[in-house]
């Protein structure tokens, strides 16, 4: 055991209670020991281990040819990851905050993304790029950015969120063996929410990577989310139960591709299906699951899908970010509006 | 009349440069005057052979033929488009030739005659501008990678797979080494300033082979640069080098010298191949609006296959049976691409759903069964009627 991984109370293969941050770090630590060819790469990710912690102490343990301290130039970071998978290497970029994404973004549409299809398959480009996404930590503006629809818009990239420890365990993992290229969103804000992590459990007993896990069984209404919403909208459903309402609470997981197969099955269950992300709903991916959702559950649907999530502002100042964020509340307010009709 | 000259004078006095400390006049490294003169340099001595040099020439030859077939292929609507080599035949063909099997060049759109060195077949180059495909070839076949569009896009990729180089310990005298191919305008990029960074700060094995062809479409060197291309080299803290693009035998002097640097664990260099893109920048461009052609007059006296057949004769090494082996050579391969340019089919448009992932996608497979079942519905229409 090295001097980084916590002891787990009760014996060697009982659950760990981690941190999101710790169980990201744990993934990726468990994916560097499988695979000598995976290689950490980004801004303050060695001796610092990262703003949020979560390459701490990689580098230490497996040296600055695996663990890179990159220029500060996020093009640079995944043109060049690019050029190191050509070689045959899995690297792991971590963006250090979504509004730093941009500089990157060329290199992720315009190349990442279409290197495959470029070369009919003879080419496959195994990056994953790790992106703290969305708000509520009080930070200056670009740190509280949601981008997610706009990768979920550009074919040839998978994108992924994690929500809670336990899977983001698992699923980092999954990122890195995924022969395609993977943008990997971490909820910044539930970097501290712990949870227990089966370190021992092999991924061949996790949910694949490109799967929606349900997180609470309902009837009559579907809350789909993602990411830092996860929380909220678990809380929401049990807040709601207290008022005799019973919501199902499904975490997406993957945005691209979408499980539409149990997305369909809730909503034609329930009837009523909301969507709540922090990005804006204008062209989000809120939009996209109403339109499928529509088309395809249109005859079992009691209400109109409704989005929850960010204002079609930019990112507010973080004094007033609680306003714009959707919380609780605001959920449950959408949930007796989708009961109005 | 006045206007126009006052326009002028404005525009000499924003392109006048301040006093610096780098030297007055670069050295331009030449091994072959226009004249045809082989002269030594004591930096970059090249021993070839009358077999090699022969050799050359043939490469330089075949490639503005392959070039000269895809200009007309487009003039009769076989292409959409062509991005023409037609000066920078001596750049290519010398740096390409400079390579060894094992090393990785990354090319931009134009690189016909470095594709030619890597053995790529010319009618796949073809299939990018035909529109039947985005590439065409296999870039681990040749190690040579796809054409890339987006300008200097590609630096960093080369920059990447050089750490690669370093990481498989794959350096020493039998060593790997990364080329990159952009141009004067890509020198602007963004892309392009860090890859230098990241090949200086991590000493990566690659080379920074950029083609000054004097022009970004309609934009002169003077609006990307101030000072000469290669000079950039020394703020990012490897050397810069400029060499006579038109001369073959100094590209591939000054390409080996580096690559074999690289190679042995000394770092990334930039060399400026300073030529002339003799024709339009694309098939879709009129360079007469925007350059003189007493310009192009002035380079064509500086052409680089010229000057190597001036050497040839003069050293005696080839006499006139050998040129025409050349051209006829030449036009059976001319006759070639343009064969398989017309015999290439279209792509099915079923194809447009593959390989775009590593795993099968369930929503790519739907939107391909609706788009089958939406032709189809037309051949069903059609038999019906």
């Amino acid at each position: 055991m090295t001097a980084g991984t916590p002891a787990a109370p009760g014996g060697a293969d009982a659950p760990a209670r981690l941190t999101l941050s710790k169980a990201l770090n744990e993934g990726l630590r468990k994916a560097m020991e499988n695979d000598p060819k995976v290689l950490i790469m980004g801004e303050d990710v060695g001796k610092l281990g990262g703003v949020f912690r979560v390459t701490d102490g990689l580098q230490k343990d497996f040296g600055e040819d695996r663990v890179l301290d990159t220029p500060l130039a996020e093009s640079g970071i995944v043109g060049t990851a690019i050029g190191l998978a050509l070689r045959g290497y899995r690297p792991v970029c971590e963006i250090q905050f979504d509004g730093f994404v941009f500089p990157a973004f060329d290199q992720i549409v315009s190349q990442l993304a279409k290197m495959a299809y470029r070369s009919a398959g003879q080419l496959r480009l195994p990056v994953v790029v790790r992106i703290p996404f969305g708000g509520g930590i009080g930070a200056v503006e670009h740190h509280s950015e949601s981008p997610e629809a706009l990768f979920v818009h550009t074919a040839g990239l998978r994108v992924v969120a994690c929500g809670e420890p336990a899977d983001a365990y698992a699923m980092i993992q999954q990122a890195i063996r995924c022969d395609d290229p993977v943008i990997f969103f971490e909820p910044k804000r539930r970097y501290w929410d712990r949870t227990d992590v089966d370190l021992a459990g092999g991924l061949a007993a996790a949910l694949p990577i490109n799967r929606a896990r349900t997180l609470a069984s309902g009837t009559d209404a579907t809350l789909l989310c993602y990411g830092p919403m996860v929380r909220t909208c678990v809380e929401a459903a049990t807040a709601a139960s207290e008022e005799g309402r019973s919501l199902e609470v499904i975490d997406l997981r993957s945005l691209s591709p979408l499980d539409t197969e149990t997305i369909f099955a809730s909503v034609r269950r329930t009837g009523r299906c909301l969507v709540v992300h922090e990005a804006p709903v204008t062209g989000g991916l809120g939009a996209e699951i109403a339109a499928r959702v529509s088309q395809e559950c249109f005859y079992h649907l009691e209400a109109p899908v409704l989005r929850v999530g960010g204002y079609s502002t930019p990112y507010p100042p973080s004094r007033i970010e609680e306003y714009y964020l959707p919380d609780l509340d605001r959920v449950l307010d959408a949930v007796d509006h989708a009961f109005g009709y | 009349m006045a206007v126009k000259a006052a326009g002028q004078a404005a525009s000499r006095s924003r392109t006048r440069h301040r006093p610096t400390d780098q030297p007055a006049k670069p050295e331009l490294i030449q091994l072959l005057t226009p004249e045809g003169e082989h002269t030594e340099h004591p930096d970059y001595p090249l021993e070839l052979t009358p077999q090699e040099v022969k050799a050359l020439y043939r490469d330089l030859v075949l490639v503005r033929r392959i070039d000269f077939e895809a200009i007309a292929l487009q003039r009769q609507g076989e292409l959409g488009i062509w991005a023409s080599l037609l000066g920078q035949e001596a750049a290519q063909v010398g740096s390409g030739r400079a390579l060894g099997p094992r090393d990785m060049a990354f090319p931009t759109y134009r690189e016909h005659g470095v594709a030619w060195c890597r053995g790529v077949d010319p009618a796949k180059l073809l299939e990018l501008y035909r529109g039947v495909s985005h590439g065409g070839w296999n870039p681990k076949e040749h190690n040579f990678h796809l054409y890339t569009i987006v300008i200097g896009a590609q630096t960093l990729h080369a920059t990447g797979y050089a750490m690669g180089i370093q990481r498989d310990g794959a350096l020493g005298e039998d060593g790997e080494a990364a080329i990159v191919y952009f141009g004067d305008g890509a020198t602007s990029q963004g892309d392009v300033n860090e890859a230098f960074i990241w090949a200086s700060v991590y000493n990566a094995p690659v080379v920074f082979f950029c083609q000054n062809n004097q022009w970004a479409i309609s934009e002169p060197l003077d609006r990307q640069t101030r000072i000469p291309l290669y000079q950039r080299a020394r703020g990012f803290g490897f050397p810069g080098l400029q060499v006579d693009g038109n001369d073959v035998f100094a590209c591939l002097a000054v390409t080996r010298h580096a690559m074999q640097a690289a190679r042995e664990g000394q770092g990334p260099t930039l060399i400026e191949a300073f030529t002339y893109r003799m024709g339009a920048h694309t098939t879709t461009d009129d360079p007469t609006r925007y350059r003189l052609s007493a310009e192009l007059e002035a380079w064509k006296l500086k052409d680089p296959i010229e000057r190597v057949r001036i050497y040839l004769i003069r050293s005696g090494v080839a006499q006139e049976d050998f040129f025409a082996d050349v051209r006829a050579e030449a036009d059976q391969v001319g006759a070639g691409v343009r064969k398989a340019c017309l015999e290439m089919p279209d792509p099915n448009p079923l194809s447009m759903f593959d390989n775009i992932y590593a795993e099968p996608s369930a929503l790519l497979a739907e939107e391909r069964a609706q788009l089958a079942a939406y032709l189809s519905s037309f051949v069903a229409e059609e038999v019906g009627r």
